[in-house]
């Protein structure tokens, strides 16, 4: 038995294992997310109606969807919506929210500040790092390229 | 008197008792097909408590007790009590039982906590240095889940390899006694790693070291699956069942007709979202503790190994990128004590 190699071993598990089912979690995912996008720009058009200058009703969609997504997270509701709808749910600005919430939520048990302060960010914090790095980046090919 | 057998196997002439057992779970394992065998359920997974952590140790506490009262002994009557739990540095256990007053021997073998607790309870009463011993395991979905994987609330979706870590503690009392269930053989694992680095994949990370000790076993015993009406393993889950035959199967030991799975009877997979089937220390512990264990007392099963598997990784080590070692510790029980 321990004479299998780990290479065939590998071989061996990865034809045990399911796979993902991918013509089942694509269209879920297109769905959901499509859905979640078409609900923001619904809002935009909304508060646009209301009065509100296009540059300013595109933030405040957002902020009322990481809003709900913060509410739902809170009433245990967000991650049976995120079962199946997989990426769909993670991608958009819903899942950010998501990403922050859990944690805060969950590790409050720990204290305010090394639990719910600290954590918060456990998960979405490498995003926003690396996301600010890539803007950082950019500026500055952008800026280097403007000089001729 | 305990005696080596062969390389790896000891042999317990006395065959001490399984003097009582308790299982305690909460409300996703009563929705599942062991829920009647279960002593005690507790719908709110927080047990009363403000914490996971805290919910976990009263599990324990109340496994513990309960096996006390079942086997009509005070804490004073034990003589030594194994228990271990998931939890960093094994708080589940500490917490849970340290108003019990009884010398305590904190174990970790991950998953495989179970068979190592029993085993040893079981060697000690054989060795005549306990008269009673105590053996007590839990998990519990919530804080096992924050401490090795993402925050309840988290969207993540989980790959259909992956293990529902079981909300559940098992305590058992060994003793010398005339009832059944006897503990006659234990045999300790060696660890393995085989390479295998997905979290999400236990069940393959934990087969070969099942595969291995079985083998050992095998050997050491001359027997071979027909000597048996059940081989039980803890947590290997779907894919780690079908990776157990296939190892098996190349030293030309079949098992399938013999073989169960607490991960895959703790929970009705069709109908309950557990992707593989479930894990953790308190899935072997619930499921060996309740039906199993009953089953044996009633002669329904003669002759079990019992055999829990533990993963061996912490989080540090695979965010580090280190492959998962394992272990698997086995458990022959049987409901007549002598060895014709």
């Amino acid at each position: 038995m321990s004479t299998i190699t780990n290479a065939a071993y590998a071989q061996m598990t990865k034809d045990a294992s399911p796979r993902t089912k991918v013509q089942q979690s694509v269209p879920l995912a297109f769905v959901f997310g499509g859905g979640i996008c078409t609900i923001g720009h619904a809002l935009i058009n909304l508060y646009i109606s209301l009065g509100l200058a296009k540059e300013a009703a595109i933030p405040t969609a957002s902020i009322t969807l990481v809003f709900l997504a913060a509410l739902l997270t809170g009433l245990n509701v967000y991650d049976d919506i995120a079962r199946y709808g997989g990426a769909g749910t993670l991608v958009p600005i819903t899942g950010f929210a998501n990403a922050i919430t859990a944690p805060a939520l969950e590790f409050k048990s720990e204290g305010y500040v090394l639990g719910l302060g600290a954590k918060m960010f456990s998960i979405a914090g490498p995003v926003l790092v690396y996301g600010m790095v890539a803007g950082i980046v950019y500026g500055i090919i952008l800026y280097v390229f403007q000089l001729y | 008197m305990v005696e080596r057998i062969g390389n790896y196997t000891m042999k317990l002439a006395g065959a001490p008792s399984v003097l009582s057992f308790a299982a305690v779970a909460s409300k996703k394992e009563s929705e599942g097909p062991m829920a009647s065998y279960i002593d005690i359920i507790n719908q709110d997974s927080m047990f009363g408590q403000t914490t996971w952590e805290k919910a976990e140790s009263s599990m324990q506490q109340e496994a513990a007790n309960k096996a006390l009262t079942k086997a009509q002994l005070s804490p004073g009557q034990i003589d030594v009590l194994f228990a271990g739990d998931l939890l960093n540095q094994c708080i589940g256990s500490h917490y849970g039982l340290r108003d019990l007053g009884i010398p305590f021997v904190g174990i970790y073998g991950a998953c495989s906590n179970m068979a190592e607790s029993l085993g040893l309870a079981a060697l000690f009463v054989e060795s005549a240095i306990a008269g009673n011993a105590m053996a007590v395991t839990s998990s519990h979905f919530c804080s096992a889940e924050r401490q090795f994987r993402f925050p309840l609330e988290y969207g993540g979706v989980r790959t259909p390899t992956a293990q529902w870590t079981v909300t559940g503690a098992g305590g058992a009392i060994v003793g010398a006694s005339s009832m059944p269930p006897y503990v006659k053989q234990v045999s300790f694992g060696s660890i393995l790693d085989k390479g295998i680095k997905d979290i999400n994949n236990m069940g393959a990370a934990m087969a070969p070291a099942a595969a291995q000790t079985l083998t050992h076993f095998f050997q050491d015993t001359l027997t071979c699956a027909d000597n048996y009406d059940l081989i039980l393993t803890g947590d290997l889950g779907s894919v780690g069942s079908e990776l157990l035959y296939e190892l098996m199967e190349r030293d030309s030991y079949n098992i399938r007709k013999k073989h169960a799975d607490c991960g895959l009877m703790i929970y009705d997979r069709d109908r309950q979202d557990v992707q593989a089937g479930g894990s953790g220390c308190g899935c072997s512990a619930t499921v060996l503790c309740s039906y199993i264990l009953q089953s044996m007392r009633e002669g329904k099963i003669r002759e079990l190994l019992f055999m829990a598997t533990g993963a061996l990784m912490s989080t540090v080590s695979v965010q580090q990128g280190e492959s998962i070692p394992a272990i698997a510790h086995l458990v022959h029980l049987s409901n007549r004590p002598d060895f014709n």
